[in-house]
């Protein structure tokens, strides 16, 4: 898989979130995404940002434009060092909730998304990437 | 404070939502709206959220949570202009927003806040605050 372009952002804050949707849209636009997919990916960003703020105490994003076979993707790296996650299938499923919201954020993302992998131990912070695939 | 604008024409509110809204952002616009409900004595809302590119779990949220307190305060809600593509995302998101009526435009908006209104009534008003009394 070749990397075309990268860029980290931070995620510490509630206006970090909004300007990561803003950054995902505008590489997502760049990358001739349909308008259909560009929402997909930005709502995911969003959920996953927010994610990062809320559970992970802050933390960074990296963008990255890939291409395997010919075939160009938006690759979003989502990096925290809060307190983890014990139980990751508990957490996938929607409704399940520790922040008080609705549990859509990371079964969403996941639906949202092609490819969806995520690591977490208790204590050592949460990894989680997504592509969306043109 | 950065506050979304809500506008007042006769017995409704109405808020076009126009910025990327952070959390507190559609924070202060649920607490302003149900304050503005009972200050202003409004029997409907209407959320114009055509600018709006996206609407996640926390604006999908926050828009459900507006029109069911604005039902216990005896106001409808209608949310008007989701566009096509927010509305696919919104669903495989796994959010229905089930309890929000929404229409197409501002107009049906408009006109489905007014029915409401008329059926409460006991179907007495035609057309626009005919009940003042």
């Amino acid at each position: 898989m070749a990397l075309l372009r990268t860029e980290k952002l931070p995620v510490q804050s509630q206006d970090d979130v909004v300007q990561v949707r803003q950054a995902v849209r505008a590489w997502a636009v760049e990358l001739g995404f349909s308008l259909v997919e560009q929402t997909k990916i930005v709502t995911a960003a969003s959920e996953l940002a927010r994610n990062a703020v809320v559970h992970g105490g802050g933390g960074s994003v990296e963008l990255e434009s890939v291409e395997t076979a010919g075939r160009r993707g938006l690759r979003l790296t989502f990096v925290d060092h809060g307190p983890g996650i014990a139980d990751i299938e508990q957490a996938m499923k929607d409704g399940y909730t520790t922040g008080g919201g609705l549990g859509l954020g990371l079964g969403g993302a996941k639906r949202l998304s092609n490819d969806f992998e995520i690591r977490s131990q208790p204590g050592a912070g949460t990894w989680v990437r997504i592509v969306r695939w043109k | 404070m950065e506050r979304i604008p809500i506008l007042k024409m006769g017995e409704f509110l109405l808020v076009s939502i126009q910025v990327d809204m952070h959390d507190r952002l559609a924070m202060t616009l649920q607490d302003d709206l149900t304050a503005q409900i009972v200050k202003r004595r409004a029997r409907g809302v209407l959320i114009d959220i055509s600018s709006l590119e996206i609407v996640d779990s926390f604006i999908g949220r926050t828009l459900a949570n507006i029109a069911a307190m604005s039902r216990i305060l005896d106001a409808e809600t209608v949310v008007v202009g989701m566009r096509p593509a927010v509305a696919i995302t919104l669903v495989e998101l796994g959010m229905s927003l089930s309890g929000v009526r929404t229409a197409l435009d501002v107009e049906r908006g408009m006109a489905m806040l007014r029915a409401s209104l008329a059926a409460g009534n006991g179907g007495a008003a035609g057309g626009d605050g005919a009940a003042t009394h």
